[in-house]
């Protein structure tokens, strides 16, 4: 795969920045109305496309080798194994019927 | 194969690479392991986060609404504008613009020198109404148990993102000298580069502390 | 075996350039090695001293050697040097940085400047500790648990913290170089299956330092700021949980002891290797058992916490993975073992010190299933059953390891012969010194003496005082090598270029090898330690 990097037109850059405004937009908006628990995961939605969207083209992942992106995707993967695991702890912890948290 | 390469030996290319090519391509994969650290430095922070917020949700929500949300989408908006000034700074510095590098480069370190400015105001805010975690924390009307713990990630999490700014702007600043100095080029912008994706990573950051710190408790009404 | 002109001043790594300033700026990973070499053995000169503290108080019954805090201070320093002084740096910031670019087949490192950086942060995070040791010392435990460490102690524990940031940053810098060496830098015709184990298994370690140490980072930066500024994120009267700090704290620590054990297997594959002069049985389950043991790790970091109020569902789950971690590290074992039979075996020293790790590191491994399992470590927690399980496999395994890797490439470093008896009867030294130092101990734990107690019921003397014994045959098995090391390295006799007569990128060059490595560009046709045994054609 040629590394030689493609030079991204700066419409390109603008559009992506013009979207990412509109979502923040959207997340404050959403924020504002009362979905229940949904509000997080609507949230955490349009953050992790924010996040994608800047990882794609500002960063211009999509033009790095494969390996850049195992890189990129085992960082945040990895987060998850401390989220989860972790999380595993504290979820069950009431499924004992002891007292404490 | 050592040594020679269809391109002149350019000046920049270190001697244990063997082109400009792999010298950029190892760049950048050592910059995003990097990143992969920071990933997980701040995962910490976050995964903090996510214990206290599923142990005092109420908490959480009420201590929420004492962050300035429209503050927070205005540094929102402020950083997604230094990472468009950042792409294009690293575009310019590819297509051999000086100009350009130039312009965007100072555009991008007053965006997060704008972020930094709005910061120090929210923290001043903060501490006019006691709400930082310690022996003085002391909200009125009281917040409910757990907040402390709210307000002290909040510290935290957006203190250490704040020193990320800032050496990131230190980072630019170096980036802009030798820009100016005629340092770049479509051969050589490497340096432009990495330092872009360290700008954007702080970015990505704040994208998620943002909903997850300011947006909490905005849908409930204010406070009487 | 090679005949080089080592009779004439050759101009290796070690001679050109000339003079201190030209060492302490260097970008050459060989001179970077030795380097952390020289600091690496001052920073375990002084965890041997504190253990000899602990163990001299240990001798008798009562607390009458030293304090009660004292005694707190003398196991935490000792833990706290040889974890993130000795044990995580040692085999990759020496062995690694000298092999790992000769090994791909290339000049240097990717980052040459950056692996100069991560020296001078290991030794500014050593002076940070030595700073601690004489301003009064450090008494949580090398585990700095909360809420103690954040409220209560009163000791240093804010530059300790500092100290071990800046040593992870280290870490992370030499794991960062390695990833994108191994990925970006290998010789043309090196493929991943040509590479050495030693290769597979840095790799894998660098895996587990990039992911792993910035969580304790921000975990000693989260205490150090509770303690500084009362926040309240571990104070459980304000809502803080103080266990979230050992989730975090363990999430690093039990995969650290992974990036302390997986190098040594490297080392050790490549000494079996050498030393039956045969491929390694299962060249491919060895190499993925490697990345295995590093994915794996991460998953089972709750082993540790067990006996806080973590949940059992929770622990059932951490439980049945740390049964899975044995899986990979067994496969290695037998792989080994497997190699060795019906190979060529030399008695060299490095024979010896490979097959002690065998024994012990098994041992070790296996007695780590006993804490894995949650029942058992109900009794077993917390005392010297635990102790002793991680001596074994980390002085038993990692650090025999770093001495067998030593003694085999240090005619390759230097250029020079250690004395072959002496190294023999070192590798002997330590291995019963070991024993005894250890062994007593699984005794101790199974009768339930606690540890980090300075003094115990009369009952338990007998086994206390066999393990000091052991332990002070074992100081002299380590300070032996630091003698006769030394002086061969200025005095030994002259190395030929493979006094082994192993297969390795790192033989075929010059013993010490130039500056830039190789005289002539590295090309590789041929796949790792094809040795012929008999005259059988080896098909590559």
């Amino acid at each position: 795969m040629s590394t030689a990097h493609v030079i991204t037109p700066v419409r390109t850059y603008v559009t992506v920045f013009a979207l990412l405004l509109v979502c923040t937009g959207l997340t404050v908006f959403v924020a504002k109305q009362d979905f229940g628990f949904l509000n997080t995961a609507v949230a955490l939605t349009i953050a992790c496309f924010k996040a994608t969207l800047v990882i794609w083209f500002f960063m211009a992942v999509r033009y790095n080798t494969p390996l850049t992106k195992v890189v990129v995707v085992s960082g945040f993967a990895w987060l998850l194994i401390l989220f989860g695991l972790g999380m595993s702890d504290y979820l069950s912890r009431p499924w004992i019927g002891v007292l404490g948290r | 194969m050592i040594g020679h390469s269809e391109h002149e030996h350019h000046p920049k290319l270190q001697h244990h690479f063997y082109s400009m090519e792999q010298q950029l391509e190892a760049s950048i994969l050592g910059m995003w392991v990097f990143l992969v650290t920071e990933v997980m430095f701040f995962g910490g922070l976050f995964m903090a986060y996510l214990v206290y917020r599923t142990a005092y949700p109420t908490a959480w929500a009420k201590s929420s609404e004492e962050l300035n949300v429209y503050m927070g989408a205005l540094n929102t908006a402020v950083l997604i504008c230094s990472s468009l000034t950042m792409a294009l700074a690293v575009r310019a510095a590819q297509v051999g613009s000086r100009r350009g590098q130039i312009v965007n480069l100072i555009l991008t370190i007053i965006f997060g020198s704008t972020f930094l400015v709005v910061k120090y105001f929210e923290y001043a805010q903060k501490f006019e109404h006691h709400l930082v975690p310690g022996p003085h924390f002391g909200p009125s009307p009281p917040l409910p148990y757990g907040s402390q713990i709210f307000f002290a990630l909040y510290f935290i999490m957006t203190g250490i993102h704040a020193l990320h700014m800032v050496a990131g702007i230190v980072l630019m600043s170096v980036i802009l000298v030798m820009a100016w100095r005629g340092r770049f080029s479509p051969a050589y912008y490497g340096p432009v580069e990495i330092s872009g994706l360290y700008w954007h990573f702080v970015d990505i950051v704040w994208i998620f502390l943002f909903p997850l710190l300011y947006l909490l408790g905005f849908n409930q009404p204010p406070l009487g | 075996m090679h005949q080089s002109a080592t009779t004439t001043a050759r101009r290796s790594y070690l001679d050109a350039p000339y003079g201190v300033a030209s060492w302490l700026l260097t970008r050459d990973h060989k001179r970077i090695a030795v380097l952390y070499l020289i600091s690496i053995t001052i920073m375990f000169t002084l965890g041997a001293l504190f253990a000899a503290a602990v163990r001299t108080e240990l001798l008798t019954p009562k607390g009458d050697f030293l304090t009660a805090d004292l005694y707190n201070k003398m196991f935490t320093m000792h833990g706290v040097t040889m974890v993130f002084f000795f044990l995580v740096p040692s085999i990759p910031a020496t062995l690694g940085n000298f092999l790992m670019p000769i090994m791909c087949g290339t000049k240097d490192l990717a980052f040459p400047r950056i692996n100069l950086l991560s020296w001078y942060l290991y030794v500014i995070g050593g002076v940070i500790v030595l700073a601690v040791a004489i301003s009064g010392g450090l008494d949580t435990g090398w585990t700095f648990y909360t809420p103690y460490s954040s409220m209560s102690s009163t000791t240093n524990v804010t530059l300790a913290a500092l100290g071990v940031f800046v040593a992870g940053f280290s870490s992370i810098l030499t794991g960062f170089n390695f990833i994108v060496t191994v990925h970006r830098m290998r010789a043309p015709g090196l493929t991943w299956f040509r590479l050495p184990l030693f290769v597979w298994a840095q790799y894998a370690t660098s895996i587990v330092m990039i992911l792993g140490t910035p969580v304790i980072a921000i975990t000693v930066v989260l205490m150090a700021v509770e303690r500084a500024l009362h926040l309240g994120i571990f104070d459980p009267r304000v809502g803080g949980d103080p266990v979230l700090f050992q989730h975090l704290f363990w999430f690093y620590s039990h995969p650290a002891v992974y990036i302390m054990i997986l190098p040594g297997m490297g080392v050790i594959s490549e000494l079996v290797a050498a030393i039956s002069r045969k491929q390694i049985f299962g060249y491919g389950f060895v190499a993925f058992s490697s990345l295995a043991i590093a994915v794996i790790g991460f998953l089972v970091w709750g082993h540790h916490l067990f006996l806080s109020s973590q949940s059992i569902y929770a622990g059932l789950v951490f439980s049945f993975i740390s049964m899975l971690v044995a899986v990979p590290s067994a496969v290695k074992t037998f792989n080994w073992a497997a190699t060795m039979y019906k190979g060529s075996v030399s008695w060299d020293s490095p024979t010896y010190f490979v097959l002690g790790f065998m024994g012990l590191f098994t041992i070790g491994g296996l007695t780590g299933l006993y804490l894995a399992t949650m029942g058992m470590d109900i009794a077993l927690h917390d005392t010297y059953f635990v102790v002793a399980h991680f001596h074994y496999i980390m002085v038993g395994g990692a650090v025999m390891a770093f001495m067998g890797g030593l003694h085999f490439w240090w005619p390759k470093m230097f250029g020079r012969m250690y004395p072959e008896a002496l190294a023999k009867t070192c590798a002997i030294l330590i291995f019963v010194g070991f024993n005894l130092t250890f062994f007593p101990q699984f005794i101790l734990g199974y009768l339930g003496m606690p540890r980090r107690y300075y003094s115990y019921p009369d009952e338990l003397q007998v086994w206390n005082v066999l393990s000091t014994a052991g332990a002070s045959i074992l100081g002299l098995g380590y300070l032996l090598p630091m003698i006769y090391l030394t002086y061969s390295a200025f005095k030994g006799a002259q190395a030929p270029d493979n006094p082994w007569g192993a297969k390795g990128l790192e033989w075929t060059t010059t013993s010490p090898p130039p500056t830039f490595n190789f005289d002539e560009p590295v090309v590789v046709d041929e796949p790792a330690y094809n040795y012929r045994p008999h005259g059988e054609v080896h098909v590559g």
